[in-house]
């Protein structure tokens, strides 16, 4: 066990930077270490089936992450792509990889068969390569996911239809739909009223492991459920990340997800590389390659023709089609159960296993070609589509803190629509923020993720406006590191709590001193000054006060001198006010009223 | 019998001799509305929509304050930028003050003759005051001759509570319409 671990790590480490290094990616190094540590490689490690099913738990966790980014408002705004591109794009491909396998005097029922596998796209190789080209919110990153997803969605009547094309009778399935909706439905509901309480039972006891642990548990039993009722897994936890979206627990969800799906969904590559035998390759090297290749063109045309029929930027076409472009993980389970009812040979199935986990190791390497050929000449319009409309998360302000100080900010900048996000670590006071429409997020600011995870990259403005000095401090210094554009303005308690920011020329805000001010201008008023006069006297006041503050702040830990400035102070502000009244006096002497 | 809307414009009443009495004397009048500017609006936000229907309502707007650099004080200039709006006070459909009268209670610093082409301020009281009787002009209104107390530095307590009770006066026969109407030109 140790040993294997050992072995997929360094596998992962090796590779995986090397082909970055190289431009092809990520997914390309693993599937490629995969090749290596299998059975068919250096046969360090055999039994891929094993830890392929294992890992895909790492494609499950892919999806719940994509789910949690699209709420189901927004998983609506994608019907028409999503139903009118994808069913076009399954029903086209496949008939024209159907024609192909007939041209090469395969039988239709297995030709259908094997089309069909060939047309569903792997959702982990697409997005992973989306996501890690930030395209995953452009118009094409859209279109491509939309067709994913009806994919997703496809599999569950495919697997249905295989039964009855085998001849075996109609499908005794009849039920699933229904048990799906009623999945689904159960997890809608539990999702809006019982996870809250959960989560933050949970996060009340401030053992992180625990919430993350609660997090996973989550996932898979959701994911679990939805299998048990015959959708796919990873259809399942997509659908429960979309009804999650809306949740305030969501970036910490995300946070708390993020290491295990990318550890996981690494291993499933490996797993994937794993399994390609190389021995058909050995036996047959004309034929993998032509099948291969013959397949593949046949999609990405199929795929470009509907690019150009759903109206892309033309140099978006080719992109569109080539991230679609291989076979996916469904056509694995599709063609294991085609074997199983007869549709196909076992040689067949392992054939097209094969060509289909080659097809995706050849989506990096196309892509790498496209970008060093076709984008390069289309590169001068690359701007036009670059210029997307902003991620709905793309808030110029964050707000760490939300109690009763961070409010009057948040809400001032609520009514004039500027977009703010809120981080807060008492679950109890999320729950009250949330009564009253507000979105907040809970979480320790400290941490860097969740910082990531409230778009600390794209925002403008970080305000600190929690308790607890050294917490801000620790923020701060987070935030210099990573996010150095990040302008800072923070909360304080006290005096000697303002002075570090003040050498560093960080706005401060003293927590009570504008009440304390407010109502000294008050009383003053009830003792008979004017409304105007007790207002300039209160400005005078602070203006004096906040020089103080910042010469004070020059000799912080130096107790002596700040005594003397203390004093000193007092003496100048009294002389000060003196003064002013004598302006006063002199004013009217003078007979200007 | 003219509805009146009376407004004191002084950044520091505290201090002030001249027009405190002043205000004090006018507050004896019924039925007159008696405003503080920089009493309401210390932060100088000024809540223009309650001000215009305080106008609308009145017949007579009167304003009593020290003269300050050959002007008013800063807070009734921002008034009459911001509440004399075009499509109200002025301009298309800016008729609301129509026919309405304006009037001004001063105090100034230097005696009458220092308001003179030989005096140290080299203009008439009037001629300063133009910018106040155009904007009168401009809305339409009446503008109706303004009381003067000069000189208040060298006013005994008894001449400034003469003053004061001069300028209630005034008031009074402003109201009934017996103050004659003005033009410098």
């Amino acid at each position: 066990m140790l040993q294997h671990s050992l072995i997929y790590l360094t596998a992962a480490v090796v590779m995986v930077p090397l082909f970055q290094f190289l431009g092809l990616g990520s997914v390309l190094g693993y599937l490629i270490g995969g090749i290596l540590i299998g059975p068919y490689g250096f046969g360090f490690i055999s039994g891929a089936e094993e830890v392929l099913h294992f890992s895909e738990i790492g494609v499950v966790l892919l999806l719940f992450l994509i789910g949690l980014e699209l709420n189901p408002r927004k998983l609506w705004n994608l019907r028409r792509p999503l139903i009118g591109m994808g069913g076009a794009q399954v029903v086209v491909t496949a008939g024209l990889v159907t024609v192909i396998l007939l041209a090469m005097s395969y039988d239709v029922k297995k030709s259908i068969v094997i089309a069909l596998g060939f047309a569903l796209s792997s959702t982990a190789v697409s997005l992973s390569i989306l996501r890690e080209r930030n395209r995953l919110n452009t118009a094409m990153g859209k279109s491509a996911f939309s067709v994913l997803l009806f994919q997703d969605l496809a599999v569950i009547p495919l697997m249905a239809f295989l039964p009855w094309l085998a001849g075996a009778g109609g499908s005794t399935e009849g039920i699933i739909p229904f048990r799906a909706i009623g999945a689904v439905l159960l997890v809608a509901f539990l999702g809006r009223f019982l996870l809250r309480p959960v989560f933050r039972l949970v996060a009340q006891t401030n053992l992180r492991e625990v919430f993350t642990a609660f997090s996973l548990l989550l996932v898979l039993g959701i994911a679990a459920l939805m299998q048990s009722v015959g959708v796919s897994m990873a259809l399942g936890s997509f659908l429960a990340g979309v009804l999650l979206a809306d949740s305030e627990y969501r970036h910490e969800l995300e946070i708390d997800i993020e290491p295990f799906k990318g550890l996981l969904l690494g291993l499933f590559f490996i797993a994937i590389g794993m399994s390609i035998d190389l021995s058909v390759v050995k036996i047959a090297p004309g034929s993998v390659v032509l099948t291969l290749f013959a397949l593949l063109a046949a999609k990405i045309i199929s795929l470009m023709l509907i690019a150009k029929i759903f109206r892309f930027d033309l140099s978006e076409n080719l992109l569109f089609a080539i991230i679609l472009s291989q076979g996916g993980e469904f056509a694995f389970v599709l063609y294991s159960l085609a074997q199983s009812v007869g549709l196909i040979t076992s040689e067949d199935k392992n054939f097209y296993v094969l060509i289909v986990a080659l097809s995706m190791a050849t989506t990096p390497v196309l892509l790498k070609i496209y970008e060093q050929t076709f984008y390069k000449i289309w590169s001068r319009k690359v701007h036009t589509y670059n210029v997307e409309a902003p991620h709905s998360e793309n808030n110029p302000v964050i707000i760490a803190g939300f109690g009763r100080f961070g409010q009057v900010l948040g809400r001032i900048l609520h009514t004039l629509n500027i977009g703010t996000t809120v981080l807060d670590y008492d679950p109890g006071h999320i729950e009250f923020m949330k009564k009253f429409g507000w979105k907040s997020f809970y979480g320790d600011v400290t941490r860097l993720d969740l910082l990531e995870a409230a778009g600390a990259a794209t925002a403008k403005i970080l305000v600190i406006a929690i308790k607890g000095p050294s917490t801000s401090r620790l923020v701060a210094e987070l935030v210099r590191e990573r996010f150095p554009h990040l302008k800072l303005f923070v909360r304080v308690e006290t005096r000697p709590d303002a002075y570090a920011w003040i050498n560093e020329s960080v706005p401060v805000y003293r927590d009570t001193l504008g009440s304390s001010l407010e109502m000294a201008e008050d009383v003053l008023k009830s003792l008979g000054f004017g409304a105007y006069e007790a207002r300039k006297v209160v400005r005078q006041f602070r203006t004096h006060d906040e020089e103080m503050l910042r010469r004070s702040a020059r000799h912080a830990g130096d107790d002596k001198t700040l005594l003397a400035i203390a004093r000193q102070s007092r003496e100048d502000l009294r002389q000060l006010m003196e003064d002013d009244v004598k302006r006063m006096r002199d004013l009217q002497s003078e007979g200007w009223g | 019998m003219k509805k009146t809307l009376f407004y004191f414009v002084h950044p520091v009443p505290r201090k002030s001799r001249t027009n405190r009495r002043v205000l004090e004397e006018i507050k004896l009048l019924p039925e007159v509305t008696v405003r503080d500017l920089y009493e309401t609006y210390p932060h100088f936000h000024i809540d223009v929509d309650f001000e215009k229907n305080l106008l609308l309502a009145h017949d007579l707007i009167v304003f009593q304050h020290p003269m300050y650099w050959y002007s008013c004080p800063p807070l009734m200039k921002l008034w009459i930028d911001e509440v004399l709006e075009r499509g109200f006070a002025y301009g298309e459909g800016g008729e609301a003050l129509k026919g309405k009268f304006w009037m001004q209670i001063i105090s100034t610093g230097g005696p009458e003759t220092a308001y003179q082409r030989s005096g140290y301020n080299r203009f008439t009281i009037s001629e300063l005051l133009r910018p106040f009787e155009q904007t009168a002009e401009l809305c339409q209104m009446h503008y109706l001759k303004p009381f003067l107390i000069q000189g208040v530095r060298q006013l005994s307590d008894l001449s400034i509570q003469d003053a004061a009770e001069g300028a209630r006066h005034y008031l009074q026969d402003a109201i009934n319409g017996k103050v004659e109407k003005f033009s410098s030109i």
